[in-house]
């Protein structure tokens, strides 16, 4: 089975996302990057599929010379080769990211599966695997929680529901984009990014037509941070505890 | 929330290991009204206390840090937060095996338990390492790791429930309010607090804080990276955190340590990444914590292999990964040492920074001992915040010396090893001849000073087998033996030495010699022309200096000082200055410069340059007097530092390359060479068996001690007098002596490879027995300084030992390198070897 995992390098933050002065942006200067947890949960879930039924996971990213260390992790994990479709940025919209992700796919073999997260972890619009899989005519499933190969050569697929699971049966080749919970990531193994570090990664260069979407500006929500307020000491602080759970409804 | 008061006692800002512990000592010792201010949440505000590894190796070449160390485990077991865990430092190259014999000798000289193993011996100890390629190990049995977040939590408690503390912690410093130089208020986001002390603490943001006051304290924050690998499930199977001593692989400049399940990996070995404080994210928008920034894996690449190499047997696991690595930021500091004591910018705003886990606690003790009693129980002038020069407060500074001491942090340091970066900041007057004599250059307090001249290598074959040839590689390193036949060419004619790198003072005005007469041992109360040498104590009589002080009029001195030592000396100087404004100090050091010159044949050279009168009669020894030298007004201290007959020539610093010229010249025919420090520093002044500040002279010895209490006490009081006259009256724990390597005939310190060694310093006494050499304080005798002397030929050492074995020909041993060597006591107490009745040098 070959599978191509499409991933995204994102910032990783705190509990507050920096602006930049003019609120254009999430100001990255300190921050450092990663892949969404959807996204560690496709890779996962690709080096255990081909681990068990045999091919190969190539991952792919659209973005900066430097998201090349997010394909690296990835390779860490288990994958084994990469395509960097260098757009000079991640900030692109979902129909640009889309033709990039095209691009990128063009030289490749026809995968058997082709994995997305969900949606990414900072822009979170859900759009660049449907229009992926539009563009390629595949059938698309979304937000899987779990997954395996049927013996006809098809994919089992299931979503959890607040009703109840959903089970899929997609023939391949497909689209699938899977959210955190299918599986525990593994982590990288010493050994394993020690052969990330040397791997050789596929560049393909792409400067994409911008689409329709635009961001105006980002804000933060109000500063609520109402903080931890001690209700006493022992067994002085019970009166308070029992109001406190009254106001809740609790008792 | 509690209300933060609007008066304190003293206010510590940061709440890690150092703010806690400070806290702590300062209530023990009876302060009550400490506020402890901070920014983040507790336990753990953010800082490198919660990210750090936690592990202790005591064992350091400093006696200062080892000391802290030692005492912090004291306090931390006390605390019920210490684990011994045991600990091995591995050698891959031979080099290292030297290193960890040079280890050895610094555990005897502290009296740590430590041992030199074998590859097979490690890996009894930590079954997991490959001991194939290791080539020795130096297990520490006291290692131990230690938890420093509960161990300030209990500090904190104990002292608020003393009533002594109260703690605003989410509470931002915002500013310090000063008023004419002196602390008045810490400002917040919750309301300002009164007080006249501020204890910085607050670890990498330390000069942000420090700012707001005007203040510098140089540090830069760096990062180190660590990571987590796991599960693995040895070290899992031993239920506990840390069952397996901790190994410093420390030719890859790694360590690699149990932590639950885990191995975790630290590194001292990739690129130095410095940042600066005022771009340390946020508490909010930090991912994990503002000081453990995303890990960059590049960085950390080679450091993997290495790790493999040595502990693959558990790391090459499909199933053990890498659960958690960071960049975590501590802090440098230019020379590597804490930053610790009162700000020279602004009175009563104390820095405590650039600390370790392994010292937090009794940088505590002893900053709280500082701020009680004006000193502390261990002399701390290597972490003392005043050693900084302004230039080395600078940004520039700091960041070049960090750089280039990151990876010295496992390195193998020589002692006298030289700096690169940041050179040549200092230029005495005579450099462009120094430099057209082929100088080599060592560094004093910015200062480029001559060590030896190149040019002087012809020197080598006039005075033949009297010159000592170092056959070791470390032994000979940034040694020369051109610096002997300079010794002997000075001894034999004449020399000229720069020593620009004084730090020289004028005080003047009506209250000058009554603060002066405050403030050093020596009676000052003197005729105008008089030079004094004399010790400066601390208040509990140890050394705080050693200097001279001439008086150039009725209400005018000069005080001259050691270069290493100006600017703590300056520091201290100023702080006391009399508040009435009756006496007042200009630091002179750029407007002079000196130029020694002596030999027998200085009074030869002096005089051709001059018309005035430099008889023995006109200008006797310990006097001053200003003379005309080719034209140059130049102030003559007839004083010595390497025992023979001339002066220091202290003239205007614009004058200097043509006084350099004037005395070059008239010494042309008496054959006068440039000689350097290291005739200066060591070989003239060891042979005559004057102290050093730094190495002799502490604050944990005495002046009765060192051999330099004077004949008679003058009346006036002076700091450290009560002390003084203390130590007069009992009988000293130890007397500072010279010892000969071997004997004074018998030429006896071959290696077992059949090569000559030479002890550097820093190495321990012992019996002939080979025991340890303790005195009644409890202080182990260690070599203070090593160095040739030409003139006897001698190789000595100097050391202070305890009454019975301060006893001239007593026979003990050297333990350099982990053998022993013979050496003889040959003076106990200050009588020199060379010259003793100083005929040469009052001639």
């Amino acid at each position: 089975m070959d599978i191509v995992v499409c991933i995204k390098r994102v910032p990783a933050f705190g509990a507050q996302v920096p602006l930049t002065d003019d609120g254009s942006a999430v100001d990255t200067r300190h921050l450092g990057f990663t892949i969404g947890p959807h996204e560690e949960c496709a890779v996962e879930e690709a080096v255990r599929l081909v681990s068990a039924h045999g091919g190969r996971v190539t991952v792919l990213t659209v973005g900066p010379e430097e998201a090349g260390e997010q394909l690296r992790y990835a390779l860490a994990m288990g994958a084994h080769r990469g395509v960097l479709v260098d757009t000079g940025t991640t900030d692109l919209d979902p129909e640009a990211t889309a033709t990039a992700v095209l691009a990128g796919l063009a030289d490749e073999p026809e995968p058997d599966l082709l994995l997305f997260g969900d949606a990414s972890a900072d822009a979170g619009h859900g759009q660049v695997a449907i229009r992926v899989a539009l563009a390629r005519g595949l059938p698309v499933v979304g937000g899987i929680t779990g997954m395996d190969a049927d013996a006809g050569g098809g994919l089992r697929a299931t979503r959890e529901t607040p009703a109840g699971t959903e089970v899929f049966r997609v023939p391949m080749p497909a689209a699938v984009t899977v959210k955190e919970g299918l599986n525990l990531p593994r982590y990288p193994t010493l050994p394993g990014r020690l052969k990330a570090k040397k791997a050789e990664l596929r560049t393909v260069s792409c400067a994409p037509e911008p689409g329709g979407l635009r961001t105006v500006g980002l804000r933060r929500p109000a500063d609520d941070r109402a903080g931890a307020v001690p209700l006493g000491r022992g067994a002085a602080a019970a009166p308070a505890v029992v109001d406190i759970l009254a106001e809740l409804g609790k008792v | 929330m509690t209300e933060i008061p609007e008066r304190a006692d003293v206010v510590v800002i940061g709440a890690g290991i150092v703010g806690n512990a400070v806290c702590h000592h300062l209530a023990e010792l009876g302060w009550r009204d400490i506020v402890l201010i901070e920014k983040g949440p507790l336990p753990d505000p953010g800082g490198s206390t919660g990210h750090a590894s936690n592990f202790i190796f005591p064992v350091d070449h400093s006696r200062e840090i080892t000391a802290l160390t030692t005492d912090s485990m004291r306090q931390y077991e006390k605390l019920g937060t210490l684990i011994t865990s045991g600990g091995v430092e591995v050698a891959r190259q031979p080099q290292r095996v030297e290193e960890l014999k040079r280890r050895m000798a610094s555990a005897r000289a502290w009296g740590v338990d430590a041992e030199l193993i074998t590859p097979r011996r490690v890996a009894e100890l930590v079954p997991f390492v490959d001991p194939d390629i290791l080539l020795a190990g130096f297990w520490t049995p006291s290692v131990a790791v230690v938890d420093p977040l509960r161990a300030g939590a209990l500090m904190r408690e104990q002292a608020i429930a003393d009533g002594a503390l109260t703690v605003s912690a989410n509470t931002a410093v915002t500013g310090i309010r000063t008023d004419r130089g002196r602390v008045q208020a810490v400002c917040t986001d919750a309301g300002d607090v009164e007080t006249p002390v501020v204890v910085v603490a607050c670890g990498v943001w330390s000069p942000r804080i420090a700012r707001l006051a005007g203040a510098e304290i140089p540090l830069t924050p760096a990062v180190h990276q660590m990571m987590d690998v796991g599960p693995i499930p040895e070290l899992e199977a031993t239920g506990t955190a840390i069952a397996y001593p901790i190994v410093r692989d420390m030719d890859a400049l790694m360590y690699e340590r149990q932590s639950g399940a885990d191995l975790e990996i630290g590194s001292y070995a990739h690129r130095p990444i410095l940042h600066e404080p005022d771009d340390i994210p946020s508490l909010e928008s930090a991912a994990l914590s503002p000081t453990q920034l995303p890990f960059t894996s590049e960085d950390f690449d080679p450091q993997l292999e290495q790790a493999l190499e040595l502990f693959g047997s558990i790391l090459d696991r499909p199933d053990a990964g890498v659960r958690h690595a960071i960049n975590g930021l501590l802090s440098m500091t230019p020379d590597g040492a804490p930053v610790l004591g009162p700000c020279p910018e602004v009175a009563g705003l104390w820095s405590a920074a650039a600390v370790w886990i392994k010292e937090g606690p009794s940088v505590g003790r002893m900053l709280a001992e500082w701020l009680t009693h004006g000193d502390c129980e261990f002399d701390m002038h290597g972490a003392d915040i005043a050693r900084f020069y302004p230039h080395q407060r600078t940004r520039e500074h700091v960041r070049a010396r960090a750089n280039e001491g990151f990876n010295k942090t496992y390195g193998i340091v020589h002692p006298r090893e030289q700096w690169e970066s940041s050179r040549g900041r200092k230029l005495s007057p005579f450099h462009t001849r120094e430099r057209e004599a082929d100088a080599v250059f060592f560094e004093v307090g910015g200062w480029e000073r001559p060590h030896w001249y190149e040019s002087n290598r012809a020197l080598l074959d006039e005075f033949g087998d009297r010159v000592t040839h170092r056959q070791h590689e470390w032994d000979a390193r940034w040694w020369s033996p051109i610096v002997e036949a300079e010794h002997l060419a000075m001894r034999e004619r004449a020399a000229m030495i720069d020593l620009t790198a004084f730090a020289q003072f004028d005080v003047r005005g009506p209250g000058a010699l009554d603060y002066l007469q405050r403030m050093v041992v020596a009676q000052l109360d003197r005729p105008v022309g008089r030079l004094c040498y004399t010790p400066v104590l601390t208040p509990g009589g140890g050394f705080r200096s050693d200097l001279t002080v001439v008086r150039l009029g009725e209400d005018r001195f000069r005080v001259i000082t050691g270069g290493a030592d100006g600017a703590r000396d300056r520091s201290w100087f100023e702080s006391h200055l009399p508040a009435d404004g009756s006496a007042s100090l200009v630091d002179v050091t750029s407007a002079v410069c000196t130029l020694g010159l002596w030999g027998p044949r200085a009074r030869d050279v002096l005089a051709a340059t001059t018309e005035d009168d430099v008889s023995g009669e006109a200008l006797p020894f310990g006097t001053a007097r200003w003379i005309d030298v080719a034209g140059i007004p130049v102030l003559a201290l007839r004083v010595s530092y390497v025992g023979d007959l001339g002066w220091e020539l202290h003239a205007p610093f614009e004058h200097g390359q043509a006084l350099w010229d004037a005395i070059a010249e008239a010494g042309r025919p008496h054959g006068i060479v440039p000689a350097g420090i290291g005739v200066y520093g060591t070989t003239g002044r060891l042979e005559k068996g004057y102290r050093l500040m730094g190495a002799e002279l502490d604050g944990e010895y005495d002046p009765v001690e060192a051999g330099l209490a004077l004949p008679k006490v003058k009346a006036a009081d002076f700091v450290g007098k009560d002390a003084y006259l203390a130590a007069r009256e009992g009988t000293p724990a130890a007397t500072l002596c010279t010892l000969t390597l071997g004997t004074l005939t018998v030429d006896d310190h071959t290696g077992t490879d059949g090569i000559a060694r030479y002890p550097q310093g820093g190495e321990p006494i012992v019996t002939t027995a080979g025991e340890r050499i303790v005195d009644r304080k409890g202080r182990g005798s260690v070599v203070t300084s090593a160095g040739p002397a030409p003139s006897l030929g001698a190789h000595l050492l100097m050391a202070y030992l305890p009454p019975e074995f301060a006893v001239e020909g007593t026979s003990l041993q050297v333990e350099y390198m982990a053998e022993r060597y013979p050496v003889t006591v040959a003076r106990a107490g200050r009588t020199p070897l060379f010259d003793p009745e100083d005929t040469r040098m009052k001639a």
